[in-house]
């Protein structure tokens, strides 16, 4: 079992080392292609893109932008990453070395690895070096481990509602942030819930179809791999409420890797980690953290630049690597 | 498969004990059998075996051997273990008969039943 995964990272580092092109990560997307969905992007593919895409875009800058993070998983401490701390930091150094300075910074979730007091105060320092002070967040079910996630809407679920979901607007665009790790039944994935569909359909309801929206959420919006609960069960309801727009950007983590696909109007996306990577769907016995040698981590983690363009389609989201 | 073979090893233990007593009230060799705890053990992201049956009054001791925190709440509200983390371990006493359906309230894939009867 242990050694099926591990074939499968030296593979996946091998390939990394020859060209950046995570081959494995290729032919499973095109064999997912062939299921019928659309997948552009998997494995270390993206990460030469970004960097052509960053050229580009160094001249015209867009209208904002902001960064997503996610999964920093503070208090984690096994052999996939022993120093998740670290590794944040770099994040953070990352995004405040960005020519263009980001409006604020979404945490999608998972900030720490079992809610405790002391991990959210080891996270809350190394976001307070972030040169974007403001940051909105989601909670991940790491968060909401204890007490139905008291301790993390005490400390970041101010002014938000149920388990923590809120929207704002920002220069013209709306952003709602969800909430799908609460309340999960046996046997299901990731779950909106009855009462926060509502609110959302009500939130959305009266917004112009040419309001640019951004959805984020913890788990992906997406059924991804069923197996591995990496989807949501009721996010079909949530998404027919976004139809009628003319730009949806869908913003997820949990996986630990980069996906994305677009459906019409609606981009799909997840992100890195800051913390450890997992394995590509079906490619491993589980989800979970996958250990590679050190001097790859960086390679594996990262963080998710978005940019707006005023009266451009669809957001530009750039992956970049820590390392 | 699992639960079979399960069965065959217990057979023939079951069977030496039975003769054993033979001639002391069967009650005892019930104890007994009661007293043998059964373990769950949690390892990427399932529950293994998934099906265990005991006796009624077993103890049922459940262990993370994963780097992710896990947790085993009957779907029922009848036992709910607290977060484990790796290597830590919950233990529930089973004292009457019936089919009791659990799972992880983090990763709701993760589902299992135990059979006490
Ligand atoms: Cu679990």
């Amino acid at each position: 079992m242990q050694d099926k995964k591990q074939d499968f990272i030296d593979q996946k580092l091998q390939d990394l080392n020859n060209d950046g092109v995570d081959r494995r990560g290729f032919l499973k997307c095109m064999a997912w292609a062939g299921t019928g969905l659309v997948w552009t992007m998997s494995g270390g593919i993206p990460v030469s893109q970004a960097f052509a895409k960053s050229a580009d875009h160094a001249g015209k800058r867009g209208d904002f932008s902001f960064v997503q993070i996610s999964d920093s998983h503070i208090g984690f401490n096994k052999p996939a990453n022993p120093d998740v701390t670290a590794t944040l930091q770099t994040a953070i150094d990352k995004i405040n070395a960005m020519p263009h300075k980001p409006d604020f910074i979404i945490h999608t979730g998972d900030l720490s690895q079992l809610s405790k007091p002391s991990e959210f105060d080891t996270l809350d320092q190394v976001l307070k070096g972030a040169s974007a002070k403001q940051i909105f967040f989601v909670p991940g079910e790491h968060d909401m481990l204890t007490d139905n996630g008291e301790e993390y809407l005490q400390r970041y679920g101010k002014g938000t509602k149920g388990t923590g979901w809120s929207s704002f607007d920002h220069k013209g665009v709306h952003f709602v942030g969800l909430v799908n790790v609460a309340n999960l039944k046996a046997g299901g994935m990731g779950s909106l819930g009855h009462e926060q569909l509502e609110w959302l359909e009500d939130d959305l309801k009266g917004r112009s179809a040419s309001t640019p929206i951004v959805l984020f959420a913890h788990i992906p919006l997406w059924t991804i791999y069923p197996d591995w609960g990496w989807g949501t069960d009721d996010s079909e309801q949530a998404l027919s409420y976004v139809k009628r727009f003319g730009s949806v950007t869908v913003l997820n983590g949990h996986i630990h890797q980069i996906m994305q696909k677009i459906e019409g109007k609606v981009s799909f996306h997840t992100a890195m980690s800051t913390a450890f990577p997992q394995p590509a769907p079906g490619t491993a016995p589980s989800a979970g953290p996958m250990k590679v040698p050190a001097e790859q981590l960086q390679k594996v983690l990262g963080i998710t630049d978005v940019n707006y363009v005023r009266g451009q389609h669809s957001l530009a989201v750039v992956d970049s690597t820590l390392g | 498969m699992k639960t079979k073979n399960f069965w065959a090893a217990l057979a023939t233990p079951m069977m030496i004990a039975t003769l054993l007593l033979a001639g002391t009230p069967s009650v005892t060799a019930n104890d007994q059998l009661s007293a043998a705890p059964a373990a769950v053990k949690i390892d990427n992201f399932s529950f293994g075996p998934q099906t265990v049956t005991v006796p009624v009054g077993a103890t049922v001791t459940w262990t993370n051997a994963d780097d992710i925190p896990h947790t085993a709440v009957s779907t029922e509200g009848v036992f709910k273990s607290k977060v484990m983390d790796t290597d830590e371990k919950f233990s529930y006493t089973f004292t009457k008969a019936g089919t009791y359906a659990y799972y992880c309230t983090i990763h709701p894939k993760m589902t299992g039943q135990i059979v006490v009867q």
